[in-house]
């Protein structure tokens, strides 16, 4: 048995999401590999190469894995999984795009979203928005996966000093090309790592009002997120939703400000081990998963939280 | 220019599902159903394309029991002008669908395949990435904004870290994220018409698609449930309560 883990990286430094993804991998067991395709990624490979227990470090860079195109990043990946049993990745936007096309090169059945591993060919999954949890088994030869983050915890990043093998293909099909990014630039903590979130709702009635989170969000050290109606109506950009469609976050402390708790948000935060919810109406469903809830008014709550701490 | 529009029959967003008493699978009796909220996304940018003038016609596809008929109905009361359903009773996944979605793709030759993101049942966001592995063709999930010139598609595509910019060649790959657009609503002289338009059944058998499937479904169980929790007072209980009892802030 041995696992090819697929790296998110941005090239000059290896993401922490991909530490999910080999802690996902040692619970299957066997052999563990990290490939790692990109354009001048050798600093991403040394990164790679310092996780511990990793076998080898497979770097693929090539101009045409610049912004990880799936057209060409499938091939490669397609390419580099003869003779491993599980090909993984974190289930970043990244990994949803290129992993289901690695599957269908291969022709295997990928399994989304792996919540949990229960043998090598057995896997958990959250599926309808996390009602209900399932188990697969996988009858491929190969199995391709993708990993919820926030149900495995990150391997360490240090302790290990794997080789670094040069992978010398190039698949370049001009089926799409990068025109540009739009890229949130933000000095606060990645929603998907940090310890705390808060997150704001279409109660929180414009996108100034959400400098109230954000002032609170850095006197804690916390990531700020929103719901989908939040976003819709343009408080704030769509890097910020969490839920079923969104960002899935399981931080120590999520706190949801004015928003109602459908079961799409729910989907994303609800593994928070410590849910807070101020919401003015009593019978509002975010209140069932919260530990602490406050009934008041958001305008005149925030501000008093954010003297008190 | 020709769009293929690829709908799922899924369980309404709105049903809190429940698994069956022997905790098999999901207990859909008598559940409502309806068309996967991202795919009735890809359908009304379909219509707003012929809107426009850029599309000349739009085939809505499904593969499903049916009553996915229902689901293709809506379809074409929002505006697709005829479509096509795949019959079988099987649950499939999503290699199987995307199997028969390029048999279509043969047979109709789509300049642009307009799909949804994800659907809510299985959440497995996955079809419309394996149709590209299988068609060659280019692929832009999560799409935000398209537009279509001439031979070329530019879509704007919700990622992690914000928003990325691709073009691509067509025909090629297009799935929907929640705001490419807000669809409209059916009126009844478009559900009446609806009801008139062409809708063609085959099957994945005719389209010589092999379904078998390579995932076993052994079970379901419940999430675990969150222990009920308390309503404070004030804020001054709840900074409390977060420094003393759980311990999660300083
Ligand atoms: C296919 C699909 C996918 C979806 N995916 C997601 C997803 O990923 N993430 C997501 O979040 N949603 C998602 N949704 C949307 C979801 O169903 C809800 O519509 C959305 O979460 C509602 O956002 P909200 O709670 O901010 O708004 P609302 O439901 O409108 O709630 C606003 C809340 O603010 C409270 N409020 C208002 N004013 C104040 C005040 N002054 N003080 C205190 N409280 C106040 C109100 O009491 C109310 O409870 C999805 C929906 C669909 C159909
Ligand atoms: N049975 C189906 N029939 C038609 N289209 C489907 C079917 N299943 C999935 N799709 C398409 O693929 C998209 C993503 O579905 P999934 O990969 O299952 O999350 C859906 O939004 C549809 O556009």
């Amino acid at each position: 048995m041995s696992t090819l883990v697929i790296a998110e990286h941005d090239n000059s430094s290896m993401n922490v999401a991909t530490l999910n993804s080999v802690a996902a991998a040692q619970a299957i067991g066997g052999d563990i590999d990290i490939l790692v395709v990109g354009t001048d990624c050798q600093a991403a490979a040394e990164q790679a190469a310092q996780v511990a227990g990793i076998g080898k470090v497979m770097v693929a860079d090539n101009a045409a894995y610049a912004h990880s195109l799936a057209e060409n990043v499938a091939p490669m990946v397609a390419e580099a999984a003869a003779g491993y049993s599980h090909i993984m990745a974190t289930a970043t936007t990244t990994a949803k795009n290129i992993m289901p096309r690695v599957a269908a090169l291969l022709d295997v059945q990928s399994i989304s979203d792996i919540s949990g591993v229960v043998s090598e060919d057995t896997f958990k999954r959250p599926i309808y928005a996390g009602n209900l949890i399932a188990t697969v088994q996988s009858s491929d030869a190969i199995k391709v996966l993708t990993v919820r983050g926030t149900a495995f915890d990150a391997a360490p990043a240090e302790g290990g000093s794997a080789s670094i093998e040069v992978v010398a293909s190039a698949h370049d099909s001009a089926k799409s090309s990068f025109i540009g990014e739009e890229v949130a630039v933000s000095d606060r903590p990645e929603l998907t790592a940090a310890d705390i979130v808060i997150s704001g709702g279409r109660g929180m009635g414009n996108g100034e009002n959400f400098d109230m989170l954000y002032s609170l969000a850095d006197k804690l050290g916390a990531a700020v997120g929103a719901s989908r109606a939040a976003v819709d109506a343009g408080f704030v950009p769509n890097d910020m939703q969490v839920g079923q469609t969104g960002k899935i976050v399981a931080p120590d402390l999520y706190v949801a400000v004015g928003i109602s708790g459908a079961i799409q948000h729910l989907a994303g935060m609800k593994d928070s081990k410590v849910i807070v919810a101020i919401n003015k109406d009593e019978e509002a469903p975010i209140f069932s998963v919260a530990d602490y809830g406050l009934v008041a008014d958001l305008f005149v709550a925030l501000p008093e939280l954010d003297a008190a701490v | 220019m020709k769009v293929l529009v690829a709908v799922k029959r899924v369980v309404d967003y709105n049903v809190k599902v429940r698994p069956k008493s022997d905790m098999t699978d999901v207990d859909l009796a008598n559940v409502k159903m309806s068309i996967n909220p991202f795919c009735e996304i890809a359908v009304e940018e379909a219509v707003r394309l012929k809107e426009k003038g850029v599309a000349t016609e739009i085939i809505a596809v499904s593969v499903g029991p049916q009553q996915s008929q229902e689901q293709l109905r809506t379809a074409l009361a929002l505006g697709a002008d005829r479509a096509i359903l795949i019959n079988t009773d099987e649950t499939l996944e999503p290699l199987a669908i995307a199997k028969c979605l390029k048999a279509v793709c043969e047979s109709e030759s789509p300049d642009i395949i307009l799909m949804g993101k994800q659907a809510i049942d299985g959440d497995n966001n996955q079809t419309g990435q394996m149709l590209g592995a299988m068609t060659g063709y280019g692929q832009a999930t999560f799409a935000s904004e398209l537009t279509i010139d001439g031979g070329n598609a530019t879509v704007i595509r919700e990622v992690d870290g914000g928003l990325q910019t691709l073009a691509l060649p067509l025909p090629a790959i297009v799935t929907a994220d929640l705001r490419l657009n807000e669809p409209r609503y059916a009126s009844l002289p478009n559900i009446m018409k609806a009801k008139k338009k062409q809708l063609d059944t085959t099957t994945p058998g005719d389209l010589g698609v092999d379904i078998a499937n390579r995932v076993t479904l052994l079970g379901v169980e419940l999430p675990a449930e969150r222990a009920a929790g308390i309503k404070v007072e004030d804020i001054s209980q709840l900074v409390d309560k977060l420094k003393n009892e759980a311990k999660v802030i300083s």
